[in-house]
C-alpha cells in the first residue's frame, strides 16, 4: 500500500506511515505526486482488500498459480518467440505474452502453456443421459468436470460464464488426474465426463485424467464441439470410451456467424471418430430461424447416413434463449418433431428429441420390431430391456455400450 | 448495428442515476466540445510533443521534465498557457477519473510512471481528489511487474487491476462485441483518460489508444481474429467507454516498431515524446504513421506489406462508428 505522500524510487516500507500526512517535510510537488511507482518496493506490494465500491469482491485468483500451468501439447515454435497452436483448426499464431483465442493457453517466452491443467471450475455428478449419451451405460452417472475456456464463441452458449472466460476470472479447484479418478469412484461413477465448457482446450488434462481413470477402472467420455485437429483428436479422444459431438448446424455460414468456427473440420472429426471406432452420438441444437430448415435437416441426415451410417444416434435438442441470443424463442416442439421426421425418413435408426421432458422420442425403440427398449424419464433411464446388446423381442442388434 | 445493454431493471436504474447525462451525446457539458470527433466541420488535433533531454544523461525519464512536457502538450492541444486551466477543460471537481494504463509489456514498454504521476498531479491541481483518481489496468500483478505500486483505500491515488474488483456480470453489447466490462470503468470512474503506449502488434498491426480498451474487458482473446477488425472499433462504441474517454495521452517515450506486443528491446526506440489528442482514431492514425516511418528507417516492410495493417482504425472512423478521423487531411498535426 502506498499513501498520498509517498515518493518515488528507493523508499522503504517503514517510511510509509511516517509520511502519510502532508506537512511532514515534503514539498508540494511530492505531495501531489501520486507515487504510483513501486521502486524498491516492487514485489512487496500486498494486494490489500480495498474499501467500498472498489475491490471488495476479490474473487479472482492469482494468475500464476503454478500447479495449473503445464507446457501445452500440439503447437509449433516460430521465429520471434511466436508459436502456432496446432490443437484446433483455428491455428492461432500467438506472440510472446499473449493468449490464444481460447483464453487458456499462453505464450511465455516462446513456449506455449496451458493454464488449466487440473484447474476445475465446475464438477458435478450427472446422469449419463444428461450429456446426452443414450447408448452408453444407461442409468449410470458420470463424474463431470470442466475448466474455463472454449475455442469457439456460440451465441447461444448456456455456460458462457465459464466457457467464455479466462481461468483467473473464476474460482477453481486443483483436482489432479488421480484425484479425478478417486472422486469418480467415491461417487459411484463408472465414467468421467469432460464437459460443460469445451474439452478441446483442456486436452492435456483430459488425456491425463483418462489415463488415471482407466488405471482405476473408470471410463472416460467427452462432450465436445469436435473443432479439433486430427492429430490432437486421435491423441486425446483416442483415449475416450465414448464421444458426444455437438454438430451445431449443417452450414458454414451458421458456423461462421453464430459459432465463430467452421463446419468442415467438425465433419472431418466425426469421420475420424468413426474410423477410430469410437462410440459417438451427435447432438444438433435446433435454433429457431437460424438452423431449422427442412433442407438443412435433410442435408444433415443424408450426410450422417452416408459418412457415419444409420446407427449413429442423432439428438435434436431444444434451444433456450441465452447469452447473445436472447431475442429468439424456445424451439417449438413441432420443429423438433419435423426434424426427427425428416431424419427418420432418410433412414437413420436412432433419432431422438432432447430437452423436452416426457416426449416419447427420448425413448429408444427397436428399428426392426419398434418395441420400446429403453424408457427415459427426465434424465434417467427408467427401463432398459436390451439384452446381449440387442432387442429381446426380435434379436436385432442395438449398437452402443450397454454393459459396464 | 444497434446498441443493446442487457441489464436487470435495478442495474438499469443504477446506471441511469450515474450515466444518463453522459449518454446524451453532447455529454451534457462543454468539456467535450473539442472531444467530439464526429463533428463534421472540425479537424481533429493531434499533438506530438518531444523533449530530447527527457532522460537527462541517464535512461530514466526525469519527472520534472516529464511534467513540463505534459504541460506543453496540453497547452498545444487546448491553446492556453495555464496548465491547470487546460486540465479543467477535461475534468471537473467531483469527477472520478480513471487512468487506463497499459502494462502488458512489463518494465520495458508500459505506460511511463513519471507520466502517470504528472497527470495525477495536474488532475489534483484541477480539483480532483487524489482518492478519486484510479490508475488501473486489467491485472494488479502485471501492474506491479511494470513498476506500479498497488494501492487501495485511504486518501491517496488508487492503483489496482480489475482482478481485484472483477467485471460486471452483465454483458455490454455492440456489433461483434459482447463483453463484461471492468467495474473500475463502470463503477469507480466517470472519466477515462486513456494512457496507452505506442507499439507494434503482432496481430493487430499496432496497439495504441483504441486497442488499449482490450484491457477493459474480460474476453479480449475473442477479438484477435482478422487483425482485431471490427472488434476494436465495436468495443470502443460501447457507451460505457465512449462517453467516458475524454483524452488520450499516449506515452511514446519508448516505442516499438516490430515484435510487439511483448517488449523486445531490439525493436524499440526512444522517441521521448507524448502524443495527445481527444480523438483516439486520429491519434492512432498518427501513431501508426510514426511506427511506419521507423520501420522504413530500419528497412522493414510496411505493415501492409506484412499483411497486418491496422484496418480497425479505418473501421473506427467509418460511417457506422464515427469514433474519430483517420483522414490525414482532417487531422491537424501539431509537433512541438
Ligand atoms: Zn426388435
Amino acid at each position: 500500500m502506498f499513501r498520498q505522500s509517498q515518493v518515488l524510487e528507493g523508499e522503504s516500507e517503514e517510511m510509509h506511515g511516517a509520511r502519510s500526512q502532508p506537512g511532514c517535510g515534503l514539498d508540494r510537488r511530492s505531495f501531489l505526486k501520486c507515487a504510483v511507482a513501486s521502486g524498491a518496493a516492487l514485489g512487496m506490494g500486498e494486494l490489500a482488500q480495498p474499501a467500498v465500491g472498489s475491490p471488495s469482491e476479490v474473487g479472482q485468483q492469482k494468475q500464476d498459480d503454478a500447479r495449473f500451468i503445464v507446457e501445452a501439447r500440439f503447437y509449433e515454435k516460430q521465429k520471434n518467440l511466436r508459436i502456432k497452436c496446432k490443437l484446433c483448426p483455428r491455428e492461432c499464431v500467438v506472440g510472446d505474452r499473449e493468449r490464444g483465442y481460447c483464453g487458456v493457453r499462453e505464450n511465455r517466452g516462446g513456449t506455449y502453456y496451458t493454464l488449466v491443467h487440473s484447474r476445475v471450475c465446475a464438477a458435478h455428478v450427472d446422469p449419463i443421459e444428461k450429456k446426452p449419451l443414450f447408448h452408453y451405460l444407461p442409468g449410470t452417472v458420470a463424474f463431470s468436470l470442466a475448466t474455463a475456456g472454449c475455442n469457439v464463441n456460440c451465441k447461444f452458449c448456456q455456460n458462457w460464464d465459464i466457457s467464455q472466460t479466462r481461468p483467473e476470472q473464476i474460482p477453481a479447484s486443483y483436482v489432479p488426474p488421480q484425484m479425478v479418478a478417486t472422486l469418480a469412484k467415491q461417487n459411484g461413477c463408472p465414467t468421467i465426463a469432460y464437459t460443460y465448457s469445451e474439452p478441446v482446450i483442456f486436452s492435456e488434462y483430459v488425456m491425463d485424467a483418462a489415463d488415471a481413470g482407466h488405471e482405476a477402472g473408470i471410463r472416460s467420455i467427452v462432450v465436445s464441439n469436435g473443432y479439433i485437429q486430427e492429430e490432437a483428436l486421435k491423441a486425446a479422444y483416442g483415449k475416450m470410451d465414448a464421444v458426444k459431438i455437438d454438430l451445431k448446424s449443417f452450414s458454414e455460414s451458421y458456423y461462421r456467424n453464430v459459432v465463430s468456427g467452421q463446419l468442415k473440420p467438425v465433419l472431418e472429426s466425426l469421420v475420424t471418430l468413426k474410423k477410430l471406432g469410437k462410440w459417438t452420438e451427435i447432438v444438433y441444437l435446433v435454433v429457431p430461424t437460424l438452423n431449422d430448415s427442412d433442407a438443412e435437416f435433410r442435408g444433415l441426415a443424408q450426410w450422417v447416413k452416408t459418412n457415419l451410417g444409420v446407427d449413429v444416434p442423432l439428438h435434436f435438442t431444444q434451444f433456450h434463449p441465452e447469452y447473445l441470443l436472447k431475442n429468439l424463442p424456445i424451439t417449438p416442439v413441432s420443429t423438433l418433431e419435423r426434424a426427427k421426421a425428416i431424419a427418420d425418413a432418410e433412414g437413420l435408426h436412432y433419432v431422438y428429441i432432447g430437452n423436452v421432458p416426457g416426449h416419447p422420442s427420448q425413448n429408444t425403440y427397436c428399428p426392426k420390431c419398434r418395441h420400446m427398449l429403453v424408457e427415459r424419464v427426465g434424465f434417467t433411464a427408467s427401463k432398459v430391456l436390451i439384452r446381449k446388446n440387442g432387442c429381446p423381442f426380435c434379436h436385432q442388434p442395438i449398437p452402443g455400450i450397454w454393459n459396464a | 448495428m444497434s446498441q443493446v445493454h442487457i441489464a436487470s431493471r435495478r442495474d438499469f436504474l443504477k446506471r441511469a442515476l450515474t450515466s444518463t447525462a453522459l449518454l446524451s451525446g453532447t455529454c451534457g457539458s462543454a468539456l467535450l466540445t473539442a472531444a467530439e470527433p464526429g463533428a463534421a466541420q472540425a479537424k481533429s488535433k493531434v499533438v506530438i510533443a518531444r523533449d530530447a533531454l527527457l532522460r537527462g544523461t541517464g535512461s530514466t525519464v526525469d519527472s520534472r521534465r516529464m511534467l513540463s512536457l505534459l504541460d506543453r502538450a496540453m497547452q498545444a492541444l487546448f491553446d492556453r498557457d495555464d496548465p491547470v486551466e487546460n486540465w479543467r477543460r477535461v475534468v471537473r471537481p467531483g469527477d472520478s477519473v480513471g487512468l487506463k494504463v497499459n502494462t502488458l509489456g512489463g518494465r520495458g514498454i508500459s505506460s511511463n510512471l513519471q507520466l502517470v504521476e504528472a497527470i495525477c498531479e495536474r488532475l489534483q491541481e484541477a480539483g480532483i481528489r487524489a482518492k478519486d483518481i484510479v490508475v488501473w489496468d486489467r491485472d494488479s500483478g502485471e501492474m506491479e511487474r511494470a513498476g506500479f505500486r498497488v494501492s487501495v483505500g485511504g486518501n491517496g491515488v488508487q492503483c489496482f487491476g480489475t482482478d481485484g474488483v472483477d467485471y460486471e456480470q452483465d454483458l455490454a453489447l455492440y456489433g461483434s462485441v459482447g463483453s463484461r466490462l471492468s467495474k473500475i470503468l463502470t463503477q469507480r470512474t466517470n472519466v477515462l483518460i486513456n494512457v496507452p503506449v505506442l507499439k507494434d502488434h503482432d496481430g493487430a498491426g499496432v496497439t495504441i489508444a483504441l486497442k488499449n480498451m482490450y484491457g477493459v474487458i474480460h474476453n479480449p482473446n475473442k477479438y484477435h481474429p482478422n487483425g482485431c477488425d471490427p472488434y476494436v472499433a465495436d468495443l470502443n462504441m460501447l457507451p460505457e467507454i465512449r462517453t467516458r474517454m475524454r483524452l488520450v495521452i499516449c506515452d511514446a517515450t519508448t516505442a516499438m516498431y516490430d515484435g510487439g506486443p511483448a517488449y523486445k528491446p531490439d525493436h524499440s526506440w526512444k522517441e521521448n515524446a507524448l502524443i495527445v489528442s481527444q480523438d483516439p482514431v486520429a491519434l492512432d492514425y498518427m501513431g501508426w504513421q510514426m511506427i511506419e516511418r521507423k520501420r522504413a528507417q530500419k528497412g522493414l516492410k510496411t505493415l501492409e506489406g506484412e499483411e497486418r495493417a491496422p484496418r480497425y482504425i479505418a473501421t473506427a472512423a467509418d460511417a457506422e462508428h464515427r469514433l474519430g478521423m483517420n483522414d490525414p487531411t482532417r487531422i491537424s498535426r501539431v509537433e512541438i
